[in-house]
């Protein structure tokens, strides 16, 4: 099982200032598979997932990628090995058109009109917004830009920081939608997410956090099935998301 | 976008404004001067308020910049005194040309090395910024002094430009044509760049968003040492302007300019490129008004102006939207 690891994290401490965050993350996201990481407000994963991508400096540990340590690389040496990233704050840049936002995540050739025709079909309604100030779309849309951006481009790993964040119920339908449809073409997927309606629709294996580390790793099966653990590892939190 | 255009409105509603406050051929002799000054300030500020929306670097050096270019504007047109002094348009613009290109060609070389040796160790630390670049600044003036002498050093503007047109009755500096057709050029040139080349889309991402700019895979820090280059070349180009503009140069004349600079940048909404040019636009043509109604005002009007666009838009005329 070892071999499918393509991201691994041992050991991993994250400081932001003086302030001591993570404190020795083990996580292993394997190939193909969409992992969610889980936890409470304040468990350390939003710092976890900037960590990988170098925007937080690891203070001790290490960050293997496909088995080349990435701990000391900076964040465009990171992301220019496949890596694909949609913050917690969707990181759009709204001056810039929907268009202009995929064309800078899309590589040196422009935009692959094959990729961006996959694009509009997972999200019909960028291509009417398309000519469009990002910064004027809805924070539904927003989202779906930012997630356009991971997808414009074949990637070896997407890592996705809590995506239905403040949306609707039926805009997170449709998220669902795309990331199902995603995982169809075996992208692998790291994804923080509190909806646990959308955890349990996507989730292949999981892996909970609690004050900056992993406490829990299985299958999101296993822990769909057990109330008992969901209690215990995430509070009530988690069933008043149902 | 809709909420941009009383920013931008502005302008001609102060040229309005002070249309029957003074005979005709004077507003129009004064929109002019305001203009061709207004669109020098431009050439210089424009530089420095990217630098700022891209990487949160406060230089004050930039003044120096401008100095360097004012000086190799009088050394290039005493070289080229033939082609200055010629009978012919298209040699004494081209003397200029030289003058420009050889000033921007200097100030962005010393942008490079001021960046490597200064800039680059003070990022994100705004207090060693304004300590360090406004040393920088002291040092690049004794430099230019041991370079160039202490005398005032004159200049003077190649012959066909010299002397007024008469427009509408009112005469009107060549000089200034030629100075806002330059601001005009480089202002739609900057434009084109920002917004059709993925280079400038990059600048606008990196103004709003650094971080995403770098998990997208590009460096950002060469990114930024090409707009500071650029900003300090064409701060040596605005100082080509304003030293034939004014016809004599001295080592302060890019510190003279700092805070008018300043002001400008500020106005418009530090970083952004259209909020500059607007802001430059106001600050040349408030200047040259208020300069003849109230000679006495003159010099605070620049502040006073600063003041009530801060109070009216407390960001300035065009702000970013940081994400
Ligand atoms: N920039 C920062 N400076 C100081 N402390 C921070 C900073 N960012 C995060 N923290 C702290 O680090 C801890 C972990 O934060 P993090 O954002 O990683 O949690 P999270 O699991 O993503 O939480 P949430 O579910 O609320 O997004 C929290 O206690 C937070 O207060
Ligand atoms: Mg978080």
């Amino acid at each position: 099982m070892a071999d499918d690891v393509l991201l691994r994290l041992s050991g991993v401490h994250t400081h932001i200032g003086r302030y001591h965050i993570l404190h020795g993350v083990d996580l292993a996201v394997r190939a193909g598979r969409l992992t969610m990481l889980l936890g409470r407000n304040g468990a350390g994963k939003t710092t976890t997932l900037r960590t990988i991508m170098g925007l937080w400096r690891a203070s001790a540990g290490t960050i293997a990628f496909a088995g080349q340590p990435i701990t000391a690389r900076a964040t465009p040496g990171i992301a220019r090995l496949g890596i694909a990233y949609v913050p917690e704050t969707m990181g759009i840049f709204g001056q810039l058109t929907v268009r202009e936002n995929l064309l800078l995540a899309s590589g040196p050739a422009g935009l692959d009109p094959a990729r961006l025709a996959r694009v509009f079909a997972v999200f019909p309604v960028l291509k009417q917004k398309f000519q469009q100030a990002a910064g004027t779309l809805s924070g539904g849309q927003k989202q779906m830009v930012a997630i356009a951006r991971a997808i414009i481009e074949d990637r070896r790993l997407i890592i996705v920081d809590e995506p239905t964040k403040g949306l609707a119920p039926a805009v997170i339908g449709q998220l669902i939608e795309a990331f199902q449809a995603l995982k169809h073409t075996s992208t692998t997927i790291l994804m923080v997410e509190q909806n646990f309606h959308m955890a349990s629709a996507l989730g292949d294996d999981v892996a909970v956090m609690d004050d900056g580390r992993v406490v829990h790793t299985g299958t999101m099966r296993d822990l769909a099935a057990d109330e008992a653990l969901q209690a215990r590892l995430l509070g009530l939190s988690l069933a008043s998301h149902q | 976008m809709s909420r941009d255009w009383p920013a931008l409105a502005i302008v001609p509603a102060i040229a309005l404004l002070a249309l029957p406050l003074m005979p005709f051929p004077t507003w129009v002799a004064l929109t002019a001067a305001g203009a061709a000054m207004g669109m020098m300030l431009f050439l210089m500020a424009s530089g420095l308020t990217l630098i700022f929306g891209l990487m949160d670097v406060l230089n004050f050096a930039h003044g120096a910049f401008i100095t360097l270019g004012a000086y190799v504007a009088v050394s290039v047109l005493g070289w080229l005194a033939g082609w200055a002094g010629a009978d012919s348009l298209a040699l004494n613009l081209a003397a200029l040309a030289v003058a420009v290109a050889a000033a921007a060609l200097a100030s962005g070389a010393a942008g490079v090395v001021f960046e490597r040796a200064i800039i680059r160790r003070v990022h994100g630390k705004h207090l060693q910024q304004i300590l360090i670049t406004v040393g920088g600044m002291i040092v690049a003036e004794q430099l230019i002094l041991a370079a160039w002498g202490a005398q005032p050093l004159q200049v003077a503007k190649p012959a066909l430009l010299r002397g007024s047109l008469i427009l509408a009755g009112a005469a009107v500096e060549k000089f200034r044509l030629v100075a806002v057709a330059l601001g005009l050029l480089v202002f739609a040139a900057m434009h084109l760049v920002l917004n059709r080349t993925r280079i400038g889309l990059l600048v606008r991402a990196g103004v709003e968003n650094r971080e995403m700019v770098e998990a997208l895979g590009y460096r950002i820090r060469r990114l930024f040492v090409g707009v500071f280059v650029a900003g300090t070349a064409l701060a040596g180009i605005g100082g080509v302007m304003w030293a034939v503009y004014q016809e004599t140069v001295t080592a302060a004349i890019g510190a003279d300019m700092t805070i008018l600079v300043f002001i400008v940048v500020i106005i418009g909404g530090l970083g952004s490129v259209g909020g500059c040019f607007a802001g430059a636009a106001l600050v040349g043509l408030t200047a040259n008004y208020v300069g003849f109604l109230e000679p006495r005002l003159a010099l605070g009007s620049n502040i006073a102006l600063m003041v009530l666009v801060l109070l009216w838009r407390p960001r300035g005329l065009l702000p970013l939207v940081r994400s």
